[in-house]
């Protein structure tokens, strides 16, 4: 098992640094010079002294070799340079902005199970009957419809209602306020995006929790739990659920990739200033600095999010041998 | 199959027969796939539909898909716009069909490129095996690493918005999905014993890849590219949302919501209504008839 753990955890290192490497590649290809490109974008007149300090704070004018160890360096120390944007550090912009992106992302994912796995199971019980056909048409509903869509149905929805309840319309609020200073602002904040992105992300799971639990339903031990006579609901929620969802622990890797997308684009529905926006907004400017560290964080995020799910599904199902 | 007919002059290849027989058995399958299917036939129907749109836009909608019409802006829909009008005046129905023309060909053309790349990296991984294999799937792993969006949008942030690159900013992220699992359905072909068969016959490599290999990974391989098709859409539809896709003035769904729809979200809703429906229905289409195909063509998941 041991050796299994540190195995897992030393391949995360070449995916990292291939990434990196990736990462670091991409934004060397881009057309020209990117500081031209970025002082030229304004439209306004610039000299060669400002490409050249451009050059030099961005360390380009030292070789690629070096550039990219002191890219990786820089990333394991958290010093990600300044954004070519707001010019003020990478680290600080986004620790601003982290936050909200957090607490939507959690909020979503409880959200996504709670609707998930109540609905997956009793699909898979009822299965093929119009409760079944009703819940999968749900989620595959789930999975077609664009989160910013989604969203913007929300935000028609509350101004429609507020109007016909309070006579004016209200929105939500888009400043963040922690959730112990005022839990209900935040939550009336929060909520909205959250429900959104965790609709769709439920998706995946009510399908897995599915497939999962008609199989397990199948087994020999529900057959001889049915004829000891027990319960129905014992056999379902002990018996069954409980190695029905298993497999469904290896989705929250599938689930952050979802979280992650979704992100992005419903902070820009409900103008919430989180890591989505950011990264929309860093892609906007050319803050290549911004975008570089972001893909960077975001991509080790998910590495490491499924790295720990191999790890905890190792450590759940003891039948996965450990090579 | 039946009886083969005798060869007479008139029927010189006994193969004729075989043809005429494979392409009833196909019409015969595509008939059961319906009626076992009714799920997936209706999203067959929707991707029709919209395909239909797609490719006779010119002749269906009522309008120019970019014709302003400054008398008749954010108006309701009525008889002579169905589906309203916009803040420009555009006429939304026009533009929901000439935008299926966009979705399709950015979904597709994203599906294709990238199922045929997957396709030729996977088969050709498992084939060889060895350290191309090992090397190929580092590589895949480490671009497997990136969120789809996230790629899609730093590929953006590279080469700039546009449908052309927007097409590649998409198709980049899906080649390492489609190649793992085609290597996956490829490796275990690679142990059954008539590809030895066909190497003690001395064919040479890209033969039996081509020949004895690629036609038995289809199923998966048909599988991933509608699934593809629907994912391309709606990554589109997100980039356009986002101002980093498709630009103004071609007409897509994406778009369409990004600059009035929350904006007028109180005074002509279906501005944000109908746009995003289109892309729902749509990928609502693509997937359930992947899923159902999935269902047709693996004979595990049949009874289920």
């Amino acid at each position: 098992m041991y050796r299994y753990i540190i195995k897992r955890l030393l391949l995360v290192i070449p995916t990292l640094v291939g990434a990196a490497a990736l990462v670091f590649l991409l934004m060397r290809l881009i057309p020209g010079d990117i500081c031209v490109v970025r002082l030229g974008s304004g439209g306004g007149t610039f000299d060669e002294r400002a490409v050249q300090a451009c050059h030099a704070q961005l360390g380009l004018d030292r070789p690629v070799f070096l550039q990219f160890v002191d890219f990786v360096w820089g990333f394991f120390r958290g010093d990600f340079g300044i954004s070519m944007w707001s010019g003020k550090p990478v680290l600080y912009e986004i620790a601003a902005r982290f936050p909200v992106s957090l607490e939507i992302a959690i909020m979503a994912v409880v959200i996504a199970n709670v609707i998930a796995i109540p609905l997956g199971t009793i699909s898979a019980l009822k299965q093929n009957s119009p409760i079944d056909l009703a819940i999968r048409v749900f989620s595959i509903a789930g999975l077609a419809t664009p989160s910013f869509w989604l969203g913007i149905l929300f935000i028609l929805a509350i101004l429609d209602i507020s109007q016909a309840a309070f006579g004016s319309p209200w929105m939500p609020p888009i400043d963040y306020v922690p959730i112990w200073k005022d839990p209900l602002r935040n939550l009336s904040m929060v909520i909205f995006p959250a429900l959104t992105v965790g609709y769709r992300t439920s998706a995946v799971t009510m399908r897995m929790t599915r497939s999962a639990m008609l199989e397990v339903l199948r087994e020999d031990y529900i057959r001889t739990a049915r004829a000891k006579g027990l319960v129905e609901h014992i056999i379902i929620n002990r018996h069954a659920l409980k190695n029905a969802l298993l497999p469904v622990v290896t989705l929250i890797g599938i689930e952050a990739a979802f979280l992650i997308g979704g992100l992005v684009v419903t902070e820009q529905v409900f103008n919430l200033n989180g890591i989505g926006r950011l990264f929309v907004q860093s892609v906007q400017n050319q803050d290549y600095t911004m975008t570089q560290a972001l893909v960077m964080l975001v991509v080790a995020a998910f590495v490491l999010t499924n790295t720990v799910v191999d790890l905890l599904y190792a450590w759940l199902d003891p039948r996965i041998r450990y090579g | 199959m039946t009886i083969a007919a005798p060869t007479t002059a008139r029927n010189l290849s006994p193969f004729a027969d075989d043809l005429s027989e494979i392409r009833r058995s196909r019409l015969r399958a595509a008939w059961i796939f319906c009626r076992r299917q009714p799920l997936g036939t209706f999203g067959m129907v929707i991707v029709l539909i919209m395909a239909i749109a797609g490719l006779c836009a010119d002749w269906i909608a009522p309008y120019s898909p970019t014709a302003n019409d400054f008398a008749a802006m954010t108006e309701a829909p009525s008889w002579a716009h169905w589906l309203g009008t916009d803040q420009f005046g555009r006429d939304l129905l026009s533009r929901i069909i000439f935008g299926a023309r966009t979705a399709l060909i950015v979904g597709f053309s994203c599906a294709i490129v990238a199922s045929v790349a997957g396709l030729v990296l996977g088969v050709g991984s498992a084939y060889f095996g060895g350290r191309l294999d090992l090397y190929l799937q580092g590589v895949l792993d480490v671009v497997m690493a990136f969120p789809l969006i996230i790629m899609a949008l730093a590929v953006v942030a590279i080469f700039g918005t546009g449908i052309h690159n927007v097409i590649v900013a998409i198709t980049i992220p899906l080649i390492p999905r489609c190649a793992r699992v085609l290597r996956s359905s490829a490796l275990s072909i690679r142990e059954v014993p008539y590809i030895d068969a066909a190497r003690a016959c001395g064919f040479g490599h890209s033969r039996i890849i081509l020949r004895h290999m690629v036609p038995n990974v289809m199923a998966p391989y048909l599988i991933l590219l509608t699934a593809f098709v629907g994912q391309a859409i709606l990554a589109e539809a997100s980039l356009s949302y986002l101002g980093l896709g498709v630009q103004e003035p071609v007409p897509a769904w994406g778009l369409m919501l990004q600059g009035g729809a929350e904006e007028y979200a109180s005074t002509a809703p279906w501005i944000a209504i109908f746009p995003g429906l289109a892309i729902a229905l749509t990928v609502f289409g693509f997937s359930l008839f992947g899923d159902s195909l999935r269902d047709a063509l693996d004979p595990k998941l049949r009874d289920r």
